[in-house]
């Protein structure tokens, strides 16, 4: 470790830390004045007064918005969507990438997958003849419209399959002579070699589904359908009173001020809830990319 | 090994295979057989099927739109003002993350950083909504120092600048990670070596940590490329109005506009189907770059 002594060093140093602890405050900013004003007094919070702390401090606010069924409503069909379409996900990821982490001699037409995968990734139908597929299949106003035309994240396959190639060749040899198919390999040597990738990729279906909200925009035609961050679109960006299956008066009431504010930190709550467990796992989910044979 | 004592050991994997190809083929393929609705007069009660064809009919109205070079003009402006943005601070976030010596400090500051990347833009767009109105924190904060209102989302002028900065705001602390790795790759020994030869310490930053991370900054380069369409739908859906539309629209929220609102499928199809085919285009020239001049592949 190299000292550094000169007075120049230790100033740059100085405006170093200053300017990196400002640009953070800075980030955090923002929320810290919505949490402040989820807080906040519904009259001082509607005529601005409020800063980043809260003023004739209140938790009516977060009542007001537990109590509404219609968020509530929303609120639990988001948690259903996240359980049944991670797990979707994650069982398709698997099953999907063992298979291509083989060779093309043990499994023939691997190389026809995998040009099958790419493409369909490279390649976008767009969004109005995948709308009229969703449609057609006469999933309109169904979880699986939410779950199905995402449940395989073949970007996420191919970090799997990396990940599954980086797994020593030995351990499957000594089990494939004591006579284990594909299936027990897969089960008991793959995945538990393979758990902090799972980990990752499971945080990133968990949080991808919990944020997703154009999909339930288009695919709900009735509101009442809707998932949390779709719900909440309707409130903070779009007050739209007229909008079938909600209760106006309801929708009137969530929309002050101070209660949007209340909403918006109850969507992110989730999320600050697996971001420790994240953070210590996405710096190795970018490294599983790097991963080669 | 004939056909039959291969397949009784690799049965399973074709098994395991087969709701991945049915999922993909139903939800990416099918819709590309979709995409002839852009050469057709597409009406839902005709379907596909019985839909007449237009031959190239819904391209040339499109072309000779106004809108046309409107939005695709604000698409690639936002997008390529994006990617400049978030690279070029993120490796000057990253260089003086890199430079904070005190470890404590450094976590703390990438966990706040970070954070806005796993949020949505709901969640942000309704930040953004709230602090920037014409009555909200940051316009009585103008007031108050002298300043007059500005219709930071509403008006033509700063629109883009607004979506920019707050692309900026959710992604820039997450670009750091890639070059951040890059760096405590970097062997220390060459950092000694030199301080030994009388390098001070921005020398070495320039001379061995700004040449440690370049692979990275030319990968990312290259891979930006991909993304030249992409200018984020998500937020400019959330944060843009009609007022705005001059500066703000972008291909996907036109498509968004008149193919699922106003149900013009055919004329939308071809707009989406313009994009895809660029799109592809960009990315497998993107990969195509990232390979030859970093080494990188994907598979």
């Amino acid at each position: 470790m190299i000292r550094e002594s000169g007075w120049f060093s230790r100033l740059f140093d100085s405006f170093n830390y200053v300017f990196l602890a400002l640009f953070a405050l800075l980030c955090l900013a923002p929320m810290v004045h919505i949490f402040a004003v989820s807080l906040s007094g519904r009259a001082p919070a509607t005529a601005g007064f409020v800063s980043f702390w809260p003023i004739d401090f209140t938790l009516e606010n977060y009542q007001e918005v537990i109590g509404s069924r219609t968020f509530l409503r929303s609120f639990f069909i988001s948690v259903a969507r996240v359980l049944t379409g991670t797990s979707l996900n994650m069982v398709l990821i698997i099953l999907t990438a063992y298979p291509l982490s083989k060779t093309p001699r043990a499994f023939k037409g691997r190389t026809i997958f995998i040009w099958f995968f790419v493409f369909a990734m490279l390649f976008d139908g767009g969004l109005i003849p995948t709308f009229l597929v969703v449609r057609g299949l006469g999933l309109l106003n169904t979880l699986g419209a939410l779950i199905l035309p995402n449940a395989v994240p073949i970007f996420s396959v191919i970090l799997m399959m990396n990940f599954f190639r980086s797994v020593p060749k030995e351990l499957e040899e000594s089990a494939v002579i004591d006579g284990a198919s594909h299936w027990r390999v897969l089960w008991h040597i793959y995945i538990p070699l393979s758990l902090p990738a799972i980990a990752t990729l499971t945080l990133f279906a968990a949080v991808n589904h919990w944020n997703a909200w154009f999909d339930g925009l288009i695919y709900m035609t009735d509101a009442a359908n809707y998932p949390m961050q779709t719900f909440l679109r309707t409130i903070v960006v779009e007050l739209d009173l007229t909008n079938v299956g909600i209760d106006p008066r309801d929708l009137q009431r969530l929309s002050d001020r101070a209660i949007r504010g209340a909403q918006i930190i109850v969507a992110t709550v989730p999320i600050l809830v697996v971001y420790p467990f994240l953070q210590r796992y996405f710096i190795s989910g970018i490294k599983l990319g790097a991963v080669k044979e | 090994m004939t056909f039959k004592q291969y397949m009784k050991r690799a049965w399973p994997l074709y098994i395991m295979i087969a709701p991945g190809v049915v999922f993909v083929l139903l939800f990416r393929y099918y819709p590309m057989y979709g995409i002839v609705i852009a050469f057709q007069d597409y009406s839902l009660a005709k379907g596909f099927l019985n839909s007449p064809w237009v031959g190239w009919e819904n391209f040339e109205r499109l072309f000779a739109f106004a809108e046309f070079g409107r939005f695709l003009g604000n698409t690639v402006l936002i997008a390529v003002a994006k990617i400049v943005a978030d690279q070029i601070g993120a490796v000057i976030l990253a260089l003086l993350l890199n430079e904070a010596r005190i470890i404590l400090f450094r976590r703390a500051i990438q966990t706040l950083i970070y954070l806005p990347h796993f949020l949505s833009w709901i969640v942000l767009g309704g930040i953004l909504l709230d602090i920037l109105a014409p009555f909200g924190i940051l316009n009585q904060a103008i007031v108050n120092l002298g300043g007059e209102r500005q219709l930071f989302l509403g008006s033509n002028s700063w629109f883009r600048g607004t979506v920019i900065l707050s692309g900026f705001w959710k992604n820039v602390g997450f670009s750091t990670i890639v070059y951040l790795a890059a760096l405590t790759a970097i062997n220390p020994t060459l950092h000694e070596a030199a301080a030994i030869d009388g390098a001070g310490r921005f020398r070495r930053i320039w001379h061995i940590t700004l040449p440690g991370i370049r692979p990275t900054i030319v990968l990312l380069a290259a891979l930006s490329l991909g993304d030249v369409l992409q200018a984020g739908f998500e937020q400019i859906l959330t944060l843009y109005s009609p007022a705005v539309y001059r500066t703000g629209d972008i291909i996907d929220t036109y498509v968004y506009r008149h193919g699922i609102v106003s149900a013009q499928y055919s004329l939308a199809g071809a707009v989406g189907l313009f994009k895809s085919f660029i799109g592809f285009f960009l990315i497998v020239s993107s990969y195509y770059l990232a390979d030859r001049y970093a080494g990188y592949r994907i598979l």
